[in-house]
């Protein structure tokens, strides 16, 4: 093999099948992708199903506490897990840029395996191209994702009620920062991890046990907790009250944001969720997230409350104020 | 990494404890208080402090956002020296969107104006220096904060024979503007929350005029929540009393005297000139021009392009928001017409600006 991605490794011919065999396969092995038919056969499938799509252009592609393989399966896997649905195939896309390391593809593919192996999913099907130098930026992944819903589980956010609880299940902007940190060469103490994970485990067990007592979730990426709460508001026509006391930072985080100037709330993360739950039932979902090592600092930081939909903040200093939308610099290409 | 220093600025208990002192002091005569600095005005708005007051103190934002009160032919004369010097221009990012009288950088950077994001003047320097074959114009915008910084660069651009460097200057200096606003009737200010960050440059002595010939209190006070809550205690106190002294709240960082080194760095480098400012008018001495020493580094001089300076004639309200006149959501533009997307004045474009501060974090 070259050590180098070339050209001619996208072009269909014997470079194409070389990589696929010897690189590739490696990585990939399993009984759906194995025949290298043009489609992976799945079967029959019982249940409702999920179906979704992303694109994955982080830059740099391997960051503290991740990398864009991990990135790829986990990032599907949660847009299937906050709709209630288990992932059990996903599609690998491959743009690869000429002159990109073998070796770089290699520690792709193999967070890619690991992660899917974790989150019991497999890579069913796929596709490589690889485009002209200067035409990309060293590897993009593309993929596609199917899962069945957990049984009698459903995003209801017509049921969210002025009381309900909601619940983060860990700390903001780690994943943001962690990108940051390496794509600046930022030195700083405390090292910031990627909090990406594959959220399946932690999240759909708990749907399956307090049904419609979790209203609905999401998982808060890009835009971070303040985006995505303006979104669910804006969908459960609801006013979210949050306390700025309760919210869950690190402090490396934490001292980065006070540094520089940004807000956590805005800080994107590749491994949390939101949920909107019944207070009925909001200790016990707590209780339950934090049993799980990826929901260890859960926490409640806030509930619906009555009046105009739209997301308002309880200050430390005992004041009310709007959380909006940001509007302007954002850091660009963090997943 | 710890961060109880900071904690200990933001303690809950101690902020109710101080919004119930000043609420006792201000008895039922609310007093109007301004906070001079944008930095002030995004920080009141982020704690939510202006509603935990309201009937007691009212907060009226002043004109301290250097990007809000920058003049529209400011931004005509940046826009020439890209278009018709063929300068590459190098600025702070929260001036692109600011409007001139007919187009904006960022609108011009669309159509293919050289527009360079730097992050310090120092930058603009580097830039210069390698790019020997371009004339590097570093828009210089600020206060007395920022002033140090271009001054520096300046020097650093002379001693380094950097001859394809210049600054478009647009400095001030608050206390100048203070005594206008002090003075306008209109306005009623019965206290003035200072900024902090000027006042370390400055120094809390530099309001001692305008305290005493204006008899209207100072308080110097930092930007996390107590410092404020701190600071307005003491101006109302002070009110209450009667008194207009100059008092500093902020004293980890601010000094009486100010940072001697930055003052003479910007007294070697800039001269005290009259300046207009956007919304309020041409105040005397409240400029900083660059010294005929260093006139190589004047863009206006080294490319005969001037900044010329008009009082605007629009619907934007902007002018009676800088001045504390009215509040944002009293303009008739504000939300609808003028949103941070789409800026149609400059105190919704900038980060500090006043709409801008009242449209992210207003609740109601």
């Amino acid at each position: 093999m070259h050590e180098k991605i070339l050209l001619s490794h996208g072009e269909g011919g014997k470079r194409t099948r070389d990589l696929i065999a010897k690189v590739i396969a490696r990585y990939f092995d399993n009984p759906v992708l194995a025949p290298f038919l043009d489609s992976g056969l799945l079967g029959r499938i019982e249940g409702e199903i999920a179906f979704t799509t992303d694109g994955y252009v982080v830059t740099p592609p391997f960051f503290p506490g991740g990398d864009i393989g991990r990135l790829a399966v986990c990032g599907t896997v949660n847009d299937l897990a906050v709709c209630g649905a288990k992932a059990f195939a996903i599609s690998c896309g491959l743009i690869l840029e000429e002159g990109l390391p073998l070796e770089t593809l290699e520690r792709a593919l193999a967070a890619m395996k690991e992660a899917a192996g974790e989150a019991g999913v497999v890579i069913a099907c796929g596709d490589t191209k690889v485009v002209e130098r200067g035409k990309g930026d060293g590897i993009f992944i593309t993929t596609a994702g199917l899962g069945v819903s957990v049984d009698g589980w459903k995003p209801s956010p017509s049921k969210v009620r002025p009381g309900d609880r909601i619940l983060l299940t860990g700390t903001m902007g780690d994943h943001h920062v962690a990108v940051l940190v390496a794509r600046q060469g930022l030195s700083i103490t405390a090292p910031v991890l990627s909090d990406v994970a594959p959220l399946a485990g932690l999240l759909l067990p708990v749907l399956a046990r307090f049904g419609d007592g979790v209203r609905f979730l999401r998982d808060p990426t890009r835009g971070g907790v303040g985006v995505t709460l303006n979104e669910m508001a804006a969908t459960a026509n609801a006013r979210f009250v949050l306390d700025e006391a309760r919210l869950p930072v690190r402090e490396a985080v934490r001292g980065v944001c006070e540094i520089l100037g940004f807000d956590p709330l805005y800080l994107a993360n590749e491994g949390k969720a939101v949920l909107i739950a019944d207070a009925a039932v909001a200790g016990n979902v707590l209780a339950a997230l934090r049993d799980h090592p990826y929901g260890r600092e859960a926490a409640v930081i806030g509930e619906v409350g009555e009046g105009a939909p739209g997301v308002r903040m309880r200050t430390l200093a005992g004041g009310l104020r709007a959380v909006d939308y940001p509007v302007g610099d954002q850091l660009p290409r963090i997943c | 990494m710890r961060l109880t220093y900071i904690d200990d600025f933001r303690d809950p208990a101690t902020a109710k404890a101080l919004v119930a002192r000043i609420r006792e002091d201000a008895g039922d005569r609310p007093v109007r208080i301004m906070e001079v600095c944008g930095t002030h005005t995004v920080a009141i708005a982020r704690c939510g402090i202006r509603p935990l007051l309201s009937g007691a103190v009212t907060m009226v934002s002043g004109p301290g956002c250097p990007v809000c009160v920058t003049p529209d032919g400011y931004i005509d004369a940046a826009i020439a020296l890209g278009k018709e010097r063929g300068a590459l221009l190098a600025s702070f990012g929260d001036m692109l969107r600011v409007p001139g009288t007919s187009s904006s950088l960022e609108r011009e950077k669309g159509e293919g104006l050289d527009v360079r994001v730097v992050y310090s003047p120092l930058d603009a320097v580097a830039l210069a220096a390698g790019s020997p074959d371009r004339e590097v114009v570093f828009l210089g915008v600020g206060f007395e904060t920022t002033a140090p910084a271009i001054a520096g660069a300046i020097r650093t651009a002379a001693q380094r024979g950097v001859a394809n460097f210049s600054v478009l200057s647009s400095v001030r200096t608050i206390p100048e503007a203070m005594g206008i606003l002090a003075a306008d009737p209109d306005i009623r200010i019965q206290g003035f929350l200072c900024p902090a960050h000027v006042s370390a440059i400055i120094g809390a002595d530099a309001y001692r005029a305008v305290a005493s010939e204006r008899r209207i209190p100072c308080v110097v006070a930092g930007f996390e929540p107590l410092d404020i809550l701190l600071g307005i205690s003491m101006l109302v106190r002070q009110i209450r009393e009667g008194a207009a002294r100059v008092e500093n709240e902020y004293t980890r960082v601010a000094t009486g005297a100010g940072n001697r080194k930055a003052q003479e760095l910007v007294a070697e480098v800039f001269t005290p000139c009259d300046t207009g400012w956007r919304g309020i008018g041409v105040i005397p001495g409240s400029g900083l021009r660059i010294a005929d020493r260093y006139d190589a580094y004047d863009a206006e001089r080294k490319f005969g392009v001037p900044v010329l300076f008009s009082s605007e004639k629009t619907a934007c309200r902007c002018g009676d928001v800088l001045k504390g006149k009215i509040v944002p959501p009293e303009c008739p533009l504000f939300g609808k017409a003028c949103v941070p997307e789409e800026p149609y004045g400059p105190c919704m474009v900038s980060s500090e600006g006043t709409c801008a501060a009242y449209y992210k974090y207003g609740a109601s």
